[in-house]
């Protein structure tokens, strides 16, 4: 026990110094560390939310309203293939989670399974005995959707977040239709949250001018039309005026290339540009158009409807809607940016301002500075020189501790800064075993030297026992546990590593190398 | 060179399986009253769990409270609690999850932004909604069970069977007293109070393997010493041990929860009771179970099996 061999010494040392190099970073401020070379460790810790302030915003994509909107696009398609093969059909329309239809005529029944077979690859069709049919999406089906939309989303929120000059978000999947946005640094979020909740979704219609307002706003709304809230010249707290345009869409803002704030007439304006396609359509409906209004509808809101009064066929044209310089701003970042396929909740949000961030950092550290004097005076007055390499020993492992993280890139919380503390005070537990050992061997009448290799080996079983069962808490709560809370399970599992290495390893090279050297008579325990 | 003092005389003779029936009494009373407890005052669960709203905001100038509460009472979004903190600047706003689902949360705390006017800077939102709080809730308890189970099975493997459901009985002793504590005091059971009962959950456990590891060491060096004796002789051993680290973690958990700030406290209130009662736990009650459960025999079929074996 008490004899190293060379190589052990060096593996030892290798391993501290590793440890101790791997924390080197942290002293160091942000560019330099960056600008280390790559051969060296350069990370520095990386600080949660809660620690350097920032948003943390759970989004739930509303798949229910994608899945309700397929099923519409799917009675479109069933009418539509069913008039084309001249099949005549009753009650069509969608009742819970599949489309139904029935086929009044027994002889025109398997034909028209046939044709609604091949609507959709991703539905199934059953018919019952009164000739009703049914067409349900697979399971599959549905979750290839909710994946395709969930990656649309993704990837819109993003170009939208990096417009706003966010530095280091992420955005990521979580669970079936979940988005996890964190936007580090940022104090008030609500302007990236309304930019986020925006579905964004613009299309361009033909007012219809002829209609009778009045009828329509008392429910009789005429086929092919829809009422829509007129958001344009509207005081505040006002019943909002209405418009019924035509449900066809005439482009949409998919065909949109380029979209940017501007000035016209001193006033705050989005100016526009459609690709090829999308500057034909638009060409074409304002050519046939001239004199009607053309509303533009965002999110099922009318941002304005100017009269047509020659046709546009560049391309390109301006929404003015009574904008604020922000309202242009971001109108054009969300065009740009694209329509969401379907509308986000937020479901959960914790945002830390910069300042408290900052406050937790300085308390944890004060908790743990004094924390680590308290524990090491403590020891050494307990255990004198033995308890002052003890305390050597903790301090290596705080800084590996610190060096892990660091390696790593786990995330430090401020309860991952409670499990440092906790563990500067467990992690000398392993010492207080070694050290009771030893001194009931001595008390026993065994020589230094046996009372020190007694004491190690007979701790060790204990010390492995004692950790692990703290250690399968820590994995159990890693596994289970969110946000900060995983912050501390890291901290609490990696502190148990170090310690087992430190507490045996490392301080019983120094004891060993210490009584070589020194030769006691008595040990100073 | 100083060899440093010794905290707890070496050779004490505390009879503590004397007095085991009286702390088990006391024990099952903390336990009996933990359960009457959350019956009749349940857990004050926090924002985590139960779904919610907290703002901590720093107002311009002293919080007028009486004002903050008639202008906040009046937007309709239920009991509004406030309460200042650190300076009579700061002020925590918690509202209860509010009717009509996950959009409604968030509605409420732009009411809120907007009653409050622009002068406040907001230091910390926390909007929990109906979903997330029933998850996080559900994923709490989960960790819970998971990690008692776990542990148990180490400790399954590790002991006899008799050893292993004494460990088991203090280590649910400690964690049930921890939670009494919690619904007695009405403090906020979150996310950070599961995992202080984890953490306890190992520490517990880790401080009576200790003594139970002497009592197995014993069993094996005095045969025919009476078990009482025994168990007594090895809890005396053990006893520096276990003060010495009781301790150690304590100031560390009282550092914490002096200077670790207002977030940390209800961590560190659970710790340091955890830490308390775990210590208790493996002194007092771990080990008179093993007296019911006839300890010597087996481990003595076991020691003569190995005595056979070559």
């Amino acid at each position: 026990m008490s004899h190293f061999p060379p190589w052990k010494i060096l593996l030892i040392v290798a391993v501290t110094a590793f440890g101790i190099l791997a924390a080197a970073p942290n002293l160091l401020s942000r560019e330099q560390a960056d600008a280390l070379p790559d051969w060296i460790p350069h990370r520095q810790i990386s600080l949660g939310l809660d620690l350097q302030g920032g948003s943390h915003l759970l989004l739930d994509v509303d798949t229910g309203a994608l899945i309700r909107e397929q099923l519409e696009n799917m009675v479109e398609t069933v009418r539509a293939e069913l008039r084309t093969a001249r099949i005549r059909y009753e009650q069509l329309g969608i009742s819970g989670d599949s489309v139904q239809v029935v086929i009044p005529n027994p002889e025109q029944r398997t034909q028209a399974e046939e044709i609604l077979r091949n609507v959709d690859t991703g539905t199934t069709v059953e018919t019952d005995e009164g000739g009703r049919l049914v067409l349900s999406m697979t399971d599959e089906a549905i979750a290839e959707r909710e994946t395709a939309a969930i990656d649309q989303s993704l990837e819109i929120i993003r170009r939208r977040i990096d417009e706003t000059g966010v530095r280091e978000p992420t955005i990521q999947r979580q669970g079936r239709t979940r988005i996890l946005v964190q936007l580090p640094g940022i104090d008030d979020p609500e302007r990236v949250k309304k930019l986020i909740g925006k579905t964004a979704k613009m299309t361009f219609h033909l007012a219809d001018d002829n209609a009778n307002l009045g009828d329509a706003t008392s429910g009789r709304v005429p086929p092919g039309t829809m009422l829509l809230p007129m958001v344009e010249d509207q005081p505040a707290g006002a019943q909002p005026q209405q418009i019924l345009v035509n449900k066809r869409v005439l482009v949409s803002g998919e065909n949109l290339l380029d979209a940017e704030p501007t000035f016209q007439q001193n006033e705050p304006v989005v100016s526009f540009r459609f690709d090829s396609l999308g500057a034909r359509r638009f060409g074409d409906a304002t050519s046939q158009n001239v004199g009607r209004a053309l509303a533009i509808v965002l999110d099922n809101q009318v941002i304005s409807a100017p009269r047509i009064r020659e046709p546009i066929l560049g391309g390109s044209g301006v929404i003015s809607g009574n904008f604020t310089v922000t309202d242009a701003r971001d109108l054009a970042l969300l065009l740009r940016a694209g329509a969401l396929p379907a509308p986000l909740t937020v479901i959960e949000e914790r945002t830390v301002g910069a300042g408290l961030g900052a406050d937790s950092i300085a308390a944890g550290k004060l908790a743990g500075i004094v924390g680590v004097i308290l524990v090491a005076a403590f020891m050494a007055i307990v255990y004198g020189f033995f308890g002052l390499l003890a305390n050597l020993a903790v301090l290596i492992n705080i800084v590996m501790l610190l060096g892990a993280l660091s390696l790593l890139q786990a995330t430090l919380t401020l309860p991952g800064i409670a499990g440092i503390v906790l563990t500067v005070g467990m992690a000398v537990d392993a010492n207080v075993l070694i050290y009771e050992h030893i001194r009931e061997e001595i008390r026993n009448g065994r020589t230094p030297l046996s009372a020190l290799d007694a004491g190690f080996s007979r701790a060790i079983t204990t010390i492995i026992d004692s950790n692990l069962t703290t250690l399968i808490a820590g994995v159990v709560l890693y596994t289970l546990g969110s946000g900060p809370v995983r912050g501390f399970a890291v901290t609490l599992s990696i502190g148990i590593l170090t310690t087992m290495f430190t507490a045996v390893t490392v301080n019983r090279l120094m004891i060993f190398t210490w009584y070589r050297r020194a030769k006691p008579q008595l040990l100073p325990i | 060179m100083f060899r440093g003092i010794t905290l707890v005389a070496p050779n004490t003779k505390i009879p503590f399986m004397a007095m085991h029936k009286v702390n088990l009494a006391i024990s099952a009373c903390i336990i009996v009253g933990t359960v009457l407890l959350l019956i009749f005052k349940g857990l004050n669960l926090g924002i985590d769990f139960k779904g919610g709203i907290l703002l901590e905001v720093r107002m311009p100038q002293a919080a007028d409270l009486q004002a903050m509460r008639s202008t906040l009472g009046g937007l309709g979004l239920g009991e509004v609690g406030l309460q200042t903190f650190g300076t009579d600047r700061e002020v925590l706003i918690r509202l209860e999850k509010q009717e009509g689902g996950e959009e409604a949360q968030q509605a409420a705390v732009a009411e809120i932004r907007g009653a409050l006017g622009s002068d406040v800077t907001y230091e910390r939102v926390e909007v929990v909604g109906p979903q997330v709080s029933a998850e996080l809730f559900t994923n709490g308890m989960i960790a819970i069970a998971a990690a008692l189970l776990a542990i148990m099975v180490y400790v399954w493997f590790r002991f006899e069977w008799q050893f292993g459901v004494a460990a088991i009985v203090a280590d649910l002793h400690d964690v049930i007293a921890t939670i009494g504590l919690f619904s007695l005091l009405g403090l906020d059971f979150d996310l950070t109070t599961v995992a202080a009962l984890l953490t306890i959950a190992g520490y517990s456990v880790n401080d009576t393997v200790v003594v139970f590891d002497r009592h197995r060491e014993n069993l094996r060096k005095y045969k025919t010493m009476p078990l009482q004796q025994l168990f007594d002789l090895s809890i005396n051993q053990t006893l520096s041990r276990t003060t010495m680290t009781a301790a150690t973690a304590l100031i560390a958990l009282v550092a914490l929860y002096i200077f670790g700030g207002e977030v940390l406290r209800g961590f560190s209130i659970a710790m340091i009771w955890g830490i308390v009662i775990g210590t208790y736990s493996s002194i007092f009650i771990a080990t008179p179970p093993l007296l019911y459960m006839n300890v010597r025999r087996i481990t003595g079929a076991q020691d003569a099996q190995a005595a056979e074996a070559p």
